[in-house]
């Protein structure tokens, strides 16, 4: 169970990033790493002892395959978080044109 | 092939580790890379090689994109005035850190042992595969069993290309009216 506690390790440096630095690249990094564990963790659940990657070949027609099914998932689950770390970064640009800065304590006005 | 796992696992905890620490926003970009490039890694050794293929391309546009931030606004971080450190701080985190470890390891007690898996839900989708007619079981259920879900993500793709448009786009209704 040691390698899932360490994808679990990964995910606690994310949440660090998240909860206690004051820059804002940082902290969608920190959002970006926490991603990639989950991701990370879902595939390994999948995985089986001596099997290959669910692609039927010729000579591999009954062979053992790793779980299909979370690595579907996964896929649309990648793609999705490009999409939100775009969008994060596009905010992070706009508030840098406004406060001329990526601190979070002085961007205070976010009011309105 | 554990053991490669935990290595790489490892190199990705000190990649991110050394990136959410270091004093130049650049340096902590392409150090998040390295937490990218070793998940393509460890999807390879975890018999998923449609994901590695996917995660390289998101990963390479992701630091593209960081690095176009990063040249547009500000690379360094100002120095602040900390507060001081007090190694009650410290403490409260490890114990946290170590509270969440436990209730992990509770929370997927029940689950199979690494490398046990009994595919109890991907059965039928295995043994349909032969209905979609698609040699790639991993594409099979992403556009064929599971057509509208794919289309969700379309959805929600688009719809975050429309923010990042809105957000960044130049003339703004105040402009036109001037």
């Amino acid at each position: 169970m040691i390698i899932y506690i360490l994808c679990f390790v990964l995910f606690l440096v994310g949440l660090y990033g998240v909860v206690s630095k004051r820059n804002l690249i940082k902290i969608i990094i920190g959002i970006a790493i926490m991603e990639y564990s989950i991701n990370l963790f879902l595939i390994m659940i999948g995985y089986i002892e001596g099997g290959t990657a669910p692609i039927i070949t010729k000579g591999f027609e009954n062979a053992k395959f790793v779980d299909p099914l979370p690595q579907a998932m996964i896929l649309t689950s990648i793609v999705i978080g490009l999409a939100t770390t775009a969008l994060l970064l596009a905010v992070a640009i706009r508030l840098y044109q406004k406060y001329g800065t990526f601190d979070i304590n002085k961007i205070k006005d976010l009011k309105g | 092939m554990e053991l490669y796992l935990i290595i790489i696992l490892v190199l990705m905890i000190l990649g991110s580790i050394y990136s959410l620490n270091a004093s130049d926003l650049l340096s902590a970009v392409i150090s998040y890379g390295i937490v990218g490039f070793g998940l393509v890694i460890a999807f390879l050794l975890l018999q998923a090689p449609d994901l590695a293929i996917v995660q390289v391309v998101v990963e390479v546009a992701t630091l593209i994109i960081m690095i176009a931030t990063i040249k547009n606004t500000q690379r360094n971080i100002p120095k602040m005035e900390l507060k001081p450190k007090i190694a009650v701080y410290y403490a409260i985190t490890l114990i946290m850190a170590l509270v969440f470890v436990l209730i992990f390891d509770r929370a997927t007690g029940c689950l199979n042992q690494f490398g046990a898996d009994t595919m109890r839900m991907a059965q039928p989708y295995i043994d349909g595969a032969a209905d979609t007619k698609s040699a790639n079981l991993v594409t099979g259920v992403v556009f064929d069993f599971r057509a509208y879900d794919t289309l969700g993500e379309a959805t929600v793709l688009f719809t975050a290309v429309i923010g990042v448009l809105t957000i960044l786009r130049i003339k703004g209704k105040k402009e036109e009216k001037k």
